[in-house]
């Protein structure tokens, strides 16, 4: 700008600025049916959560064709729209909620595996009163400290995973825990639960480390934590942080020397890793392999059509969020988000949407699913190839969620 | 006015029309006001960028920092002290500013690779410090439990949360400012003498004029317009995380400026507006669109060896 | 207490020689070519996928020595097509043009192998530990050493006693000069690049044993590698592999200190480094 010194350039200038709004101009007005009941899903396609995020898209899109095939939402079609929210960018998950939201009028909002982009999104749908469920969050504030009327959860919070684990672990592996924590909200409120649990069925801790987030290497930890030789090693990583954490702790013949164990495991990590990886006590939040459990095995059987392979708990999760907007909305006869949360106040899934053995519900007053978890150990080889873990006790939720005031939620309703 | 200052006018005339009329045609082309919103913040993070890069000549790999520090600065104010969006933008800006001013006499010694490494590694050290500090900052998590707040002017109050078109144009208000700033600096000698020392810093020096002491003046300016795009970030996002501090975010607007054309005034917010509108637009249609953003970059790379804006006026050169 | 010192020291040089493969890769590109290469960790993914598709037919040693020959290849193609014309201009132009590379790495092997992450085996007796008491070396980990120290040793062999890497140490003390000797620097820069690509897809392979295979294995390492650059100092190889192993032992003693700064000391380390001696430790005046 300072060194235009001609006259013709800045004409030129001026038809490249008209060729860029051109070039920014091709969003396909695709024609969406006007009379659709919409549910916009803002979740990871790409970056760290892809494969977890993908896992609940398959969940929601099969939901979304049960939903149809049983007459929609309030007699008018169920369409799911998709938005790639990124693994980490909580600028690109708000933006693309508010594009689901103002632009494509959505009804529903469903999102995040990111528990920072969850929360990030719910404070959207609280200022917008979008009905907002969010599949595989876990962090505690969602439906705790910062709950909002609209925002529901279908994952457990961190503090359930820890009460269910807790008691089987100390009678079977020992009282001597040491914590390898990832350094960020998720990983201090599960080991500040697990401390809590493992106190109160008089276990003690014997040291901890906080690892920050993406540690590719943990060996320097492990070095630690076997200095301090604990009886239990709890590893409360999540993702490729686990499948790394996992495989060198294997490799150091620490599984030979103490107990590995862990909160929350999912059958993403499991598959990752090597047989002789696959190994600890854990919790799984949903898992495929529950025979004598109504409906499961269509739904396995389902899923598996659409993708060759069984469904995780992410698969679930997915599923079970879109399936609670068309119940919501058929059980309260409207699409206002205030009569559907009213409605899923203490709300019990149908059998065939929860598949667990005790059913699920949303808490009153939280807004948290209240499921069952499944408390085991990873095994290399199962009775499939895809039977990675070995449930060996199944926690009813109440018994893991403690009490509404513990959660912190204190929930307001608009007038 | 002659008809040559007209036409010197015409770029700014056109972007300044385009902006202020965007309420208007933006959802025509399919786009919404907050993606508006998001470019204009955006492009002046990458405007703020450029002021050092092309005009003075430093990369720096670490504005996010700066960025981030802004974003936190208007958070935590609204937060914590003060119920006010003003408030919370100023104060942002302060922190952000006073930050680079503070860390510049350290860094501008180093030029090139060395100084874009340096600001990498205090930014990082500051992400590190937001991810760390739980209690004040909300860690990974974010900062949450805040909402920027009606501006109350007096005779009316515009409710810049829940309209959004409202919250645009105090948004491009702010750019208005900051870019008119930047834009009287580089007409004034003062401005004259960056691209000086660009252009030949050994010959600058010979000449007498205080290198040091005018990339650290020119670095902070820039510091402080990319912590008033953080603020305005915060205030968009209605929410704050360490993410915003991250190198890759430095890296981003870093990208935006390049492939808008370093050389020319408005090239970071045609990179910025590309670089948003684009991963919009395509994430929403596939799920691959990284490849496609990718292939985007490398296309512009061969084809446009000065950014987007560079090739268009040295054709008009030659 | 002691022992958990030495023993992180031990182990953070271990580390630090993964880093500095990395590391000297990209070093190799940046001195002769001027290219700042974001899509290194690329295709050091690449190189961890193709080991693994390779491992059926080839087994853990074919896919050892295979997987890095066809990403140096691949590195060959895209240098010959794309990179090439970056030479001589703002080295910025690089950072988007490998910017938008590692964007189509990452797409493209999620969009070929999945984003989720695969089951690598590296062969059982590699997998224990050799002693119990240094439990931290394992067969693998000694391997890794091993492998590391070999391709360095072959690079220095390569850069000090072949007439290539003659002629690649003599274009980055000054390339005008050796291209008015009469060697083509176009294939210079262009063999020069697929040596260093070559490095990135044997730390691949490497990386895969300890690490989970899936899109972004690399994102992570890119930054570690780009310090060890800077610690070391721009120009200087040997100040490279140094700065590699600085970074690793620093980690490692970080670790037993104040555990969550870990990846931040390695910034600070290489802040306080630029402050006191702005070339890097064993950089060359008047670089860069």
């Amino acid at each position: 700008m300072n060194d235009i010194k001609f006259s013709r350039r800045s004409l030129v200038k001026a038809a490249a600025l008209a060729g860029v709004a051109q070039v920014a101009s091709p969003f396909v007005l695709t024609a969406r049916a006007a009379d659709n009941v919409k549910i916009g899903l803002d979740n990871p396609l790409t970056g760290t959560y892809a494969a977890v995020g993908k896992n609940e898209l398959i969940g929601c899109q099969l939901a979304i064709e049960q939903i149809n095939a049983k007459g929609g939402i309030l007699g008018r079609k169920a369409e799911l729209l998709v938005e790639d929210s990124t693994s980490g960018d909580a600028g690109t998950a708000v933006q693309k909620a508010r594009k689901l939201i103002d632009r494509d009028k959505i009804d529903f909002l469903l999102g995040n595996v990111n528990s920072a982009l969850a929360l990030a999104m719910a404070g959207v749908a609280a200022e917008k009163g979008v009905l907002h469920i969010v599949p595989g969050g876990h962090t505690d504030a969602i439906t705790g400290a910062t709950c909002h009327w609209n925002v529901f959860r279908v994952c457990n919070t961190t503090q359930m995973e820890a009460n269910a684990v807790t008691p089987s672990l100390i009678k079977n592996a020992g009282k001597k825990w040491y914590y390898i924590t990832p350094d960020y909200a998720f990983g201090h409120t599960l080991q500040a639960g697990l401390e809590k649990a493992c106190a109160k069925n008089g276990g003690t801790k014997v040291g901890g480390d906080l690892t920050p987030l993406g540690t590719t290497d943990f060996s320097s930890y492990l070095i630690k934590a076997q200095a301090a030789n604990p009886d239990v090693i709890i590893f409360l990583t999540q993702g490729d942080d686990m499948v790394n954490a996992l495989k060198q702790a294997v490799q150091f013949g620490l599984d030979k020397k103490v107990h590995l164990a862990g909160a929350q495991q999912e059958l993403e990590a499991l598959e990752g890793l090597p047989p002789e990886a696959r190994i600890g006590t854990w919790v799984f939040e949903w898992y495929w392999n529950q025979p004598g459990v109504p409906h499961v095995a269509e739904f396995v059987a389902e899923i598996k059509k659409k993708t060759g392979r069984v469904p995780t708990a992410r698969t679930w999760f997915g599923f079970a969020s879109t399936w609670t907007c068309a119940l919501a909305a058929n059980g309260a006869k409207s699409l206002k988000a205030v009569d559907m949360a009213k409605h899923l106040q203490d709300f019990h899934l149908p059998p065939e949407i929860a598949l667990m053995p005790d059913g699920a519900f949303y808490r009153k007053g939280q807004n948290q699913l209240i499921p069952n978890l499944y408390v085991g150990h990873a095994q290399a080889k199962g009775s499939a190839p895809d039977d990675l873990f070995k449930v060996t006790d199944v926690v009813k939720g109440p018994d893991a969620a403690g009490t509404l005031e513990e959660s912190g939620c204190k929930m307001t309703w608009p007038a | 006015m002659g008809s040559n200052d007209l036409q010197k006018q015409a770029p700014n005339i056109v972007v300044w029309v385009l902006l202020l009329a965007l309420p208007l045609w933006l959802p025509y082309v399919g786009g919404y006001m907050e993606l508006g919103s998001r470019v204009v913040v955006l492009a002046l993070a990458a405007m703020a960028l450029n002021f050092l890069l092309g005009y003075t000549g430093v990369l720096s790999f670490g504005h996010a920092a700066y960025f981030g520090l802004g974003a936190y600065g208007a958070g935590m104010t609204i937060r914590y002290l003060v119920p006010s969006t003003g408030v919370g933008l100023l104060v942002g800006t302060l922190v952000g500013a006073v930050a680079g001013a503070i860390i510049g006499p350290m860094i501008i010694r180093l030029r090139g690779v060395y100084f874009a490494m340096v600001t990498i590694a205090f930014a990082q050290v500051f992400y590190f410090i937001a991810f760390r500090w739980n209690s004040v900052t909300g860690g990974d998590d974010g900062l949450t439990g805040w909402t920027r707040l009606p501006i109350h002017l007096g005779f009316t109050t515009i409710d810049i949360l829940h309209n959004p078109v409202a919250f645009y144009f105090l948004v491009l208000a702010v750019f208005a400012v900051a870019v008119g700033v930047m834009a009287w600096l580089l007409r004034s000698p003062f401005g004259r003498t960056l691209i000086a020392i660009r252009e030949n810093e050994r010959r600058a020096r010979f000449l007498g004029i205080p290198v040091d002491q005018h990339i650290w003046i020119s670095w902070t300016i820039s510091c402080a317009v990319v912590s008033v795009a953080g603020a305005l970030y915060a205030l968009l996002n209605n929410f704050v995380d360490p993410r915003a501090l991250y190198w890759t975010q430095s890296g981003d607007f870093v990208i935006m400026a390049v492939l808008g054309g370093m050389r020319s005034f408005w090239g970071p917010l045609i990179g910025a507006a590309i670089f948003v509108v684009l991963q919009d637009y395509l994430s929403s249609q596939t799920e691959n669109w990284m490849s496609f953003v990718g292939l985007f970059f490398v296309l512009v790379v061969m084809f446009f060896p000065r950014g987007i804006l560079g090739i268009i006026r040295r054709k008009v050169a030659s | 207490m002691t022992q958990v010192v030495l023993f992180n020291v031990f182990n953070g040089l271990i580390v630090g020689a993964f880093y500095a493969l990395m590391a000297l890769g990209l070093s190799l590109i940046m001195n002769l070519s001027g290219v700042i290469n974001f899509a290194h960790g690329g295709f050091l993914a690449i190189g961890g996928y193709l080991a693994f598709t390779l491992m059926p037919y080839v087994g853990f040693w074919g896919g050892l020595v295979l997987a890095p020959i066809l990403t140096a290849v691949l590195g060959l193609i895209v240098e010959r097509v794309l990179v090439r014309r970056l030479y001589g201009r703002d080295p910025l132009y690089s950072l988007l043009l490998t910017f938008g590379l590692a964007f189509m790495f990452e797409d493209g092997t999620r969009f070929i192998w999945g984003a989720q992450s695969l089951p690598y085996q590296v062969p059982g007796w590699l997998l224990s530990p050799l002693s119990s008491d240094y439990f931290f070396l394992t067969g693998y980990r000694l391997f890794m050493v091993v492998i590391v120290a070999l391709a360095v040793a072959g690079l220095f062999y390569i850069l000090n006693r072949t007439r290539l890497g003659m002629r690649i140490r003599a274009g980055t003390l000054d390339l005008e000069t050796v291209s008015v000797l009469g060697v083509n620097v176009r294939v210079l820069r262009n063999m020069n690049f697929g040596l260093g690509i070559y490095l990135a897809g044997l730390a691949g392979v490497l990386a895969v044993g300890q690490l989970g295979l899936q899109p972004t294995i690399g994102s992570s390492l890119i930054m570690p590698s780009f310090v060890a650059i800077i610690v070391g100092g721009l120009g200087s190889l040997p100040g490279t592999l140094l700065g590699g192993l600085l970074i690793g032992v620093a980690s490692g003693v970080t670790t037993v200190f104040f555990p969550s700064a870990t990846e931040a000391v390695m910034y600070v380390m290489m802040a306080a480094v630029l402050l006191v001696r702005p070339r890097g430790l064993l950089g060359e005046e008047g670089r860069f």
